[in-house]
């Protein structure tokens, strides 16, 4: 979705603020925050995916006023209410109102080691990829109203592919229930000037991680 | 949202869908043990082996998992390197992806809308807002990770430590030096 998260590009943020000796967390609830999303993405009820659409779903004005983990938790709580696990009046009383229901799994202490390390998203797929490393292609210009991970600022751009990186679960997909629907990604890579026009600092090029279908001939 | 957040695991607790002990085990972990301490060692295990860096840019997942540092490393690592001609640089437009296993979780300016936005069309102004200045002529290359990749910088080897050991050197790697927003750090700071 063109929404206020694809940020790539956008002026009138300001200047970046790094912070001497940051800690880890700024608060405890920080910390609960991402642990229950963690815990919560084990039990398989939904995938990243659906977190991270979860998140770009907030109203444009939540999502830019909240921190890190305030989207998180506000995504969470969304999750949680659209997939039926708890209602909102539960969350509002802050206490179960209605037993819960059985889940695949949940995450245990002994088995938090295993589960710090992200799994892995390449599939096995049919098809053969169409694209190899230096050829030259035209990232689509599509706008689909649901999740997507081609950036606005690299939507109809020209660009070299510059690897192939396997065949992984497709977003897009993921997200409007078509099932894991894997793909080919590739890295291509643009020169600034396609991206930002004349202008554009002569000494750079970005690259996004592209699904093929996001992909034409050029 | 601190209110909020206790309501929220309250009623996932209640409800059987969390331990609230797996909650500390996690925060925990990324308090610490995963952290950028991780990155530093893969980076100077690099900088000392030439076959670990070329085995590491070949294929960072299975170099990174080889070394048994960290318990197990997820897929889709992929480490850029720079050099005096390249200077490479990590950002996430659309969210904020990073590579948690070998730098810990992000820091606030990574995850921030100054960051997300300029990162792509003004990585010169960026580094200037953490007090970094490139040579003119030096390449710019900003990988935004759109994807399940994810992406670590092999920064330069400061000048002034040969004779090093992984040690010592893995001192001079800073986070930011492995996002591209910094340098590592010149010998005079931990000789």
């Amino acid at each position: 979705m063109d929404g206020v998260h694809d940020m790539g590009g956008m002026h009138g943020f300001g200047k970046v603020e790094p912070e001497p000796n940051e800690p880890v967390f700024h608060s405890a609830w920080e910390a609960r925050c991402l642990a229950l999303n963690r815990a919560m993405s084990y039990t398989g009820v939904w995938t990243i995916d659906q977190s991270r659409a979860a998140r770009e779903e907030l109203p444009p004005d939540t999502y830019l006023a909240s921190s890190y983990y305030k989207k998180w938790g506000l995504g969470l709580e969304s999750q949680v209410i659209e997939s039926g696990l708890a209602g909102a009046d539960e969350i509002a009383a802050g206490r179960a109102l209605r037993p819960g229901q059985t889940l695949k799994r949940k995450l245990v202490a002994s088995e938090v080691p295993n589960t710090i390390t992200r799994g892995s998203f390449a599939r096995s797929i049919g098809a053969p990829a169409i694209f190899k490393p230096g050829d030259r292609v035209r990232t689509k210009n599509i706008h689909p109203a649901t999740h997507t991970r081609l950036p606005r600022y690299a939507r109809g751009r020209i660009g070299l592919v510059e690897a192939l990186r396997g065949c992984h679960v497709f977003p897009d997909s993921v997200v409007i229930g078509k099932g894991e629907d894997p793909q080919w990604l590739y890295t291509v890579r643009f020169e600034g000037r396609e991206l930002w026009g004349a202008n554009a600092d002569p000494s750079l090029q970005v690259s996004i991680e592209a699904f093929e279908p996001y992909l034409e001939p050029a | 949202m601190q209110l909020r957040v206790r309501a929220l695991e309250t009623v996932l607790t209640e409800k059987g869908y969390i331990d609230p002990s797996a909650l500390d085990a996690i925060i925990e972990a990324y308090e610490t043990k995963v952290g950028p301490h991780i990155g530093a060692r893969v980076i100077a295990k690099a900088w000392t082996d030439p076959a670990f860096k070329r085995a590491l840019l070949d294929n960072a997942t299975a170099a990174v998992r080889g070394l048994g540092i960290i318990n197990r490393v997820g897929d889709h690592l992929i480490a850029v390197e720079n050099t005096p001609n390249l200077h490479n640089m990590i950002v996430c437009t659309l969210c904020s992806c990073y590579p948690w296993e070998v730098l810990g979780l992000p820091p606030v300016w990574y995850k921030s809308a100054p960051y997300r936005s300029r990162a792509v069309n003004d990585p010169r102004g960026v580094l200037a807002d953490f007090g970094v200045t490139l040579p003119a002529d030096t390449n710019i290359r900003v990988w935004d990770s759109t994807a399940e990749t994810r992406f670590i910088v092999l920064p330069m080897r400061p000048a002034g430590t040969e004779g090093w050991d992984e040690e010592k050197l893995a001192r001079l790697v800073t986070r930011d030096s492995m996002i591209g927003t910094g340098f590592a750090k010149p010998p005079s700071e931990v000789a």
